[in-house]
């Protein structure tokens, strides 16, 4: 079965992010980036499905965005996909144009799966999974963490507010990762060699044949500050103190 | 302005942050919140959700439980009819997993986690945390209908008034789309209220050791409170914890009026889910845990010691 894993290029989630002077946008400049963690979680479960499956099937990985992302590209073939798609766009799409982008190469590349992280760190929207497998008419599973083969249906585990829940779903479908379906392998040096000489193709919009068409247009960001007291309590007594004028107790 | 908030219940109990997004669409300008029920025999919730506006009920059973496909089809044909401008439900792993699939059958255009909504020139902005909660951003919606999931701590549910219209809509199960199979669900059996609704919770992180010692030290504060269990990732990953639990980005939204965060660092990601909270305890061993720069009261202790402590001097007296 071939894969198409999407792989988004987001800022290091571990960095303080800060606006730029006029404090009109987030200052990106300088800070290090990595494959939304979410997307290295879909790249692994593809590597996972085709390690444990008897047949051979291609893992394609696809980045949108500018010539950067190819970094995180080829971190995912570094890790053990075989090849590798950009499509040029020149800013950050949305969701929606992120989707309408990913169906158009669902179309060139006819995968039996599309693995996905349920979200970007980033821009936390949680929507293309959704929209793309509405787009293709396909069944969805999003936050999945536990994925198997039976009879030729996928059987997945989704991770909701009230517990698990299981579906069943036929091929080709859309798949959205959480945090628990699995941990990443770290890349090899040798792996990180052997990425260097996979194909990396990138692709044009005109040649996909998309316009984008934004829905979403950021107009301002800010930094919310935490304006607690942030009281040091002497001890437990002084707790019950508080929690008794708080009116908890 | 024609609103569609679509309802969330679950084992035949309404979900208290349903009304919170009704607040929302209230407190719009000239709306019009119509709501919109799915289930099968969800007749005494229609019957709670009919003194908040007029409810659309869909009973099936073919509805009986939240497929994506099947749920995105029905609210894509009741916002067509009813030529909705915007459907909106309390953000959740139910709306998130179907309203984007139903915003793409509407070919609208969708805002995730709103948290607020400003109105400028005649054009409604809507307010949402990106980043993990360290940035909010304000963005533009364009295009119809406007589909958001909304933070529910953000909206206050409104009074309940008089009694709207119940209307029903006919389901044939043989038009609805067929390609998700819910097997099974888990059903919950805690007794205590989940974090998205409790008033005090109590969070515990990697300096809970165990199974045993969360259910004892966080369990046991929870309980002396009437509150609420929540935990960090770090938990749910070392096994400790069911997923359910986990506060923060990509877990639930907790915002009680006591939000205690024990033996947790405070990571951005963690923050994420309980910055709104009233009052924030926190209780750490390591006088410098980031999470004591959002607390209102600190306390550097070891949680082994203080918290049965707390437990023993918050218990009613005999
Ligand atoms: C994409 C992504 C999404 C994430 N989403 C979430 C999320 O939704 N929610 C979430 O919580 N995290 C999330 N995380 C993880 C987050 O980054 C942190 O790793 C996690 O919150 C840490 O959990 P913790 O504070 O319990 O553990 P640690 O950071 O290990 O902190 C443990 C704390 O316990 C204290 N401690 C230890 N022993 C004791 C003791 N005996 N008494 C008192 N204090 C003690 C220590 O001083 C320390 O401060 C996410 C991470 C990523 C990359």
């Amino acid at each position: 079965m071939k894969i198409l894993v999407t792989v988004k290029r987001v800022p290091d989630p571990d960095q303080k992010i800060k606006l730029t002077a006029d404090g009109r946008q987030l200052d990106l400049s300088g800070l290090p980036c990595v494959v939304n963690p979410f997307d290295a979680i879909a790249v692994e479960e593809a590597l996972r499905i085709r390690e444990r499956s008897s047949e051979a099937g291609e893992i394609v990985v696809l980045s949108i965005g500018a010539a950067e992302c190819e970094e995180q590209l080829r971190t995912a073939l570094a890790m053990g996909a075989d090849r590798g798609i950009r499509v040029d766009t020149p800013a950050a799409a949305d969701p929606w144009n992120v989707a309408a982008i990913v169906q158009a190469v669902v179309a060139r590349e006819q995968p039996g799966l599309v693995l996905m992280g349920k979200q970007a760190v980033d821009d936390d929207s949680n929507q293309v999974g959704q929209f793309l497998a509405a787009r293709l008419n396909w069944p969805q599973a999003t936050f999945a963490s536990k994925i198997e083969f039976v009879d030729g249906h996928a059987e997945v585990n989704r991770e909701t507010d009230s517990g698990i829940e299981r579906v069943r779903i036929a091929l080709p479908a859309v798949i959205t990762t959480d945090l628990r379906l699995n941990e990443p392998r770290y890349v090899s040096l040798p792996g990180i060699v052997r990425a260097r000489k996979k194909p990396l193709e990138v692709l044009s919009l005109e040649a996909l044949g998309v316009a984008l068409q934004p829905r979403v247009k950021l107009l301002g960001v800010t930094i919310p500050t935490s304006s607690r007291a942030g009281t040091r309590l002497r001890d437990v007594d002084d707790l019950v103190q508080r929690l008794k004028e708080l009116k908890v107790i | 302005m024609r609103i569609l908030v679509v309802a969330e219940h679950d084992q035949g109990a309404l979900k208290g942050v349903t009304l919170s997004a009704v607040g929302f669409a209230r407190a719009l300008k000239d709306a019009e919140p119509e709501i919109l029920l799915m289930g099968h025999q969800v007749g005494s919730l229609a019957e709670q959700l009919r003194r908040y506006g007029p409810v659309w009920v869909a009973d099936h059973e073919a509805l009986r439980l939240a497929a994506a496909d099947r749920y995105a089809e029905i609210i894509r044909r009741v916002a067509a009819e009813r030529q909705a401008s915007m459907v909106v439900a309390a953000a959740s792993t139910f709306s998130k997993d179907i309203l984007p699939r139903a915003a793409a059958l509407l070919d609208g255009t969708m805002g995730t986690d709103v948290v607020g909504v400003q109105e400028e020139n005649g054009q409604l902005l809507f307010l949402r945390p990106v980043n993990a909660g360290s940035v909010v951003a304000t963005v533009a919606l364009m295009g119809e209908p406007k589909v958001l999931t909304l933070r529910a701590s953000a909206f206050k549910s409104p009074e309940p008034g008089e009694p709207q219209e119940v209307h029903p809509i006919a389901v044939d199960p043989t038009s609805l789309p067929n390609l998700i199979e819910v097997v099974r669900r888990d059903s919950k059996t805690s007794s205590r209220p989940d974090v998205t609704e409790a008033r005090v919770v109590v969070s515990g992180g990697r300096g809970v050791k165990n199974a045993e010692d969360f259910e004892r030290i966080i369990g046991g504060l929870a309980d002396v409170l009437h509150g609420g269990v929540g935990c960090s990732r770090a938990l749910v990953d070392a096994g400790v914890t069911s997923n359910d639990l986990q506060v923060g980005q990509t877990g639930k939204i907790a915002a009680p009026d006591v939000y205690f965060a024990v033996g947790i660092s405070g990571a951005v990601q963690h923050l994420a889910g309980m910055k709104d909270s009233k009052v924030v305890v926190v209780i750490n061993k390591d006088p410098d845990a980031p999470a004591f720069e959002v607390a209102d009261y600190g306390l550097v202790a070891d949680l082994y010691q203080a918290v049965p402590e707390l437990i023993q001097k918050l218990q009613p007296s005999p």
